[in-house]
């Protein structure tokens, strides 16, 4: 079998040269969807970070690669997948995390915009799912997904998910950031039951994992890993067949330097300092590049204003 | 006088339900979903104890109830439905704003000396408060009679006889009229006739009482109370408990059935964006919906009573002219019909 081809790519760089906001639109003839690079401009909801985002709505620093439906045939590139030695995980990032473990469910800490940034990924995710299969359980749309959050941190993606009615899986490397998240959902005996946290790297898991998931996630986790290339690679390897990869990242402009290193850590220390790393983001051209060289990627569109509205990808 | 002719009677303005019609309604949805609603019935809360802001590993992050039987449950979100001496509102500490009308309000079912077509709802000012008659059915009305707090015990004591009496006679006895005022009145009145040939017309009657619903008398204080917020972590309050007004505009249950909606739209969407339900982003919405909506409808009421509670002649003349002007213009009279 070969691998499945990428058929009509378009790519619009919207406005003028100082707008940013663009849309990825491929046509799929086969099964459904795929990868969607949303421009995500916008988030919604009171933190001093939306604000400022909304009023540079025409200039994007963030997006969104959404939907990223593999498919998965045996062939011969499949050994060029194979599992490396290293490891994505970067020790200095995991200094930063460490001391903020204990801070991840303050809604007006050092992870606000994290918080506020839920209002834009759950229902993203929720829909772009849903949209995707269409078996709905009134009062649990999730129910039956199975879902990896990668990098999960203190449970804030995990949380809505869970009580959506998917099953979560979080897993994330540091133990402090896992136990403030067992913590948190080991109140409510719903969310207790619909979430597994585990302190482990992605890697780890691959094996025991294989072809498991419906969705993996990775939200704000890929500017901080050392090896892109192998991150995808594993998360490819735990998704089932016709699955889909959520992954929500900054952009590499400069309107992003000066928006999420100068202005948000520095100025209006909204994150803490040094918690990103310019030279780690990366921009949505070379992040395709990486997964359409693997070509078992599909490719497909949408824009922010549909996430906002509601609007399936 | 406010009159509505026949093209504005077409369209009904509101309808008028008795209590034990709605509580009926009620329970009767609520058996259709008793899977997911259960309700305890002659229970009562006697004590609740509120979460910390921040979540530690030891404390209980949601709102627990003790009941007077002694159970303990425990929740996400509470609603305070609790009427205006609402227990959830003092327990969580909120700060009310509210004063005593120094009124009562007398209540009962009255039955016509005959059967009409009863679709219109009566109201006169008089000195000590408002009279109302509400139509229930051809052939029966409901009272809701605003008095001083001596007046309305006198009216409880009386016997049915004379309490009929005393309605009817509420309805039609001009002794308060004052002939400058009258005279005000019918000057222009036929100015607007002048001015706006449709804009009066003939007038109509309010129905005579025989007799009264048996047991039916009943007394309250009045009262206008505003809870300052209506929502803390894990708490809301809706109804009573964050509003009361005067009944004189009949908008007091309304208020709460718009409490009701406003909250079951938020928390829908809270809880099919995977927000937990007590989060207070979603209930500061609620609030501040329903604040905006309420607190200009409450001062409104609050006017109008203590507008048509003085004697003063130039606030009666005011009142009187603006009641004429109201009723002769048309888009005015709309307005205030749809409030």
């Amino acid at each position: 079998m070969s691998a499945v081809e990428v058929r009509c790519f378009v790519m619009h760089r919207l406005g003028s040269g100082t707008t940013f906001r663009w849309v990825v639109r491929v046509f799929e003839r086969h099964a459904p969807a795929v990868l969607s690079v949303q421009p995500l401009s916008c988030l919604r909801s009171g933190t001093l970070v939306q604000s400022i985002a909304k009023q540079q709505q025409q200039l994007h620093s963030r997006y969104l690669i959404a939907s990223l439906t593999c498919k998965r045939h045996f062939w011969q590139g499949r050994a060029n997948m194979c599992t490396t030695s290293h490891t994505t995980l970067d020790p200095d990032e995991t200094k930063k995390f460490q001391s903020l473990a204990k801070r991840w469910w303050d809604e007006q800490g050092e992870f606000a915009a994290l918080h506020s940034m839920n209002d834009l990924r759950v229902p993203f995710i929720r829909d772009n799912l849903l949209n995707r299969n269409g078996r709905r359980k009134p009062g649990s749309p999730l129910s039956g997904y199975k879902i990896l959050d990668v990098g999960c941190g203190g449970g804030l993606l995990s949380e809505p998910l869970g009580r959506l009615g998917a099953l979560v899986t979080g897993i994330d490397p540091l133990k402090d950031s896992i136990r403030t998240a067992e913590v948190h959902k080991s109140f409510d005996p719903v969310l207790n039951k619909q979430i597994h946290y585990s302190s482990c790297l992605l890697e780890d898991i691959t094996e025991e994992a294989a072809e498991t998931f419906d969705a993996v996630v990775a939200s704000e986790v890929v500017e901080h890993v050392n090896d892109l290339e192998t991150f995808i690679n594993s998360c490819y390897e735990v998704l089932k067949p016709g699955a889909s990869l959520f992954i929500t990242t900054i952009n590499k402009t400069n309107l992003s330097y000066s928006l999420a290193i100068v202005a948000a850590e520095n100025i209006l220390k909204i994150v803490p300092r040094g918690t990103h790393d310019w030279d780690k983001f990366i921009n949505p051209v070379d992040l395709e590049r990486i997964l359409e060289s693997k070509a078992h990627w599909n490719t497909e569109k949408s824009c922010p204003e549909d996430v906002l509205s509601g609007k399936s990808a | 006088m406010i009159t509505f002719d026949k093209e504005n009677l077409e369209d009904e303005m509101g309808y008028v339900v008795e209590n034990d019609v709605v509580l009926a309604a009620l329970t009767k949805q609520l058996d259709e979903v008793s899977d997911q609603v259960k309700v305890q019935y002659r229970s009562r809360a006697v004590r609740y104890t509120w979460p910390l802001p921040y979540q530690t590993a030891e404390s209980n992050p949601w709102v627990q109830v003790e009941l007077a039987s002694g159970q303990q449950l425990q929740t996400k979100l509470l609603i305070g439905a609790d009427g205006p001496n609402s227990m959830v509102r003092k327990a969580a500490g909120m700060q009310t704003v509210q004063w005593n009308y120094e009124q009562s309000a007398v209540v009962a079912v009255l039955h016509l000396s005959e059967p009409t077509e009863n679709n219109v709802a009566w109201q006169r000012f008089l000195p000590t408060g408002p009279i109302a008659l509400l139509p229930l059915s051809d052939s029966a009305s409901s009272l809701v009679w605003s008095t001083t707090h001596q007046h309305a015990k006198d009216l409880l004591a009386l016997d049915d006889e004379s309490f009929v009496d005393a309605i009817n006679s509420a309805f039609w006895s001009n002794e308060n009229h004052s002939e400058l005022i009258d005279t005000a009145g019918a000057m222009f009145r036929s100015a607007l006739s002048l001015l706006m040939p449709s804009g009066t017309s003939p007038r109509q009657l309010p129905p005579s009482i025989s007799r009264i619903g048996p047991k039916s008398k009943a007394i309250f204080p009045l009262g206008l109370g505003h809870a300052s917020e209506y929502i803390r972590h894990r708490v809301a309050l809706i109804g009573d408990a964050a509003h009361r007004v005067h009944p004189l505009a009949g908008q007091g249950v309304n208020l709460g059935f718009g409490d009701v909606a406003c909250l079951t739209r938020h928390l829908s969407q809270a809880a099919f964006d995977g927000r937990d339900l007590g989060a207070t982003r979603h209930l500061l919405e609620y609030e501040t919906e329903r604040q905006r909506h309420n607190l200009p409808m409450m001062a409104a009421i609050d006017i109008l009573k203590r507008l048509y509670s003085t004697k003063m002649a130039p606030f009666v003349l005011l009142r009187t002219l603006g009641l004429q002007a109201t009723s002769a213009v048309p888009p005015l009279k709309v307005s205030c019909g749809c409030v």
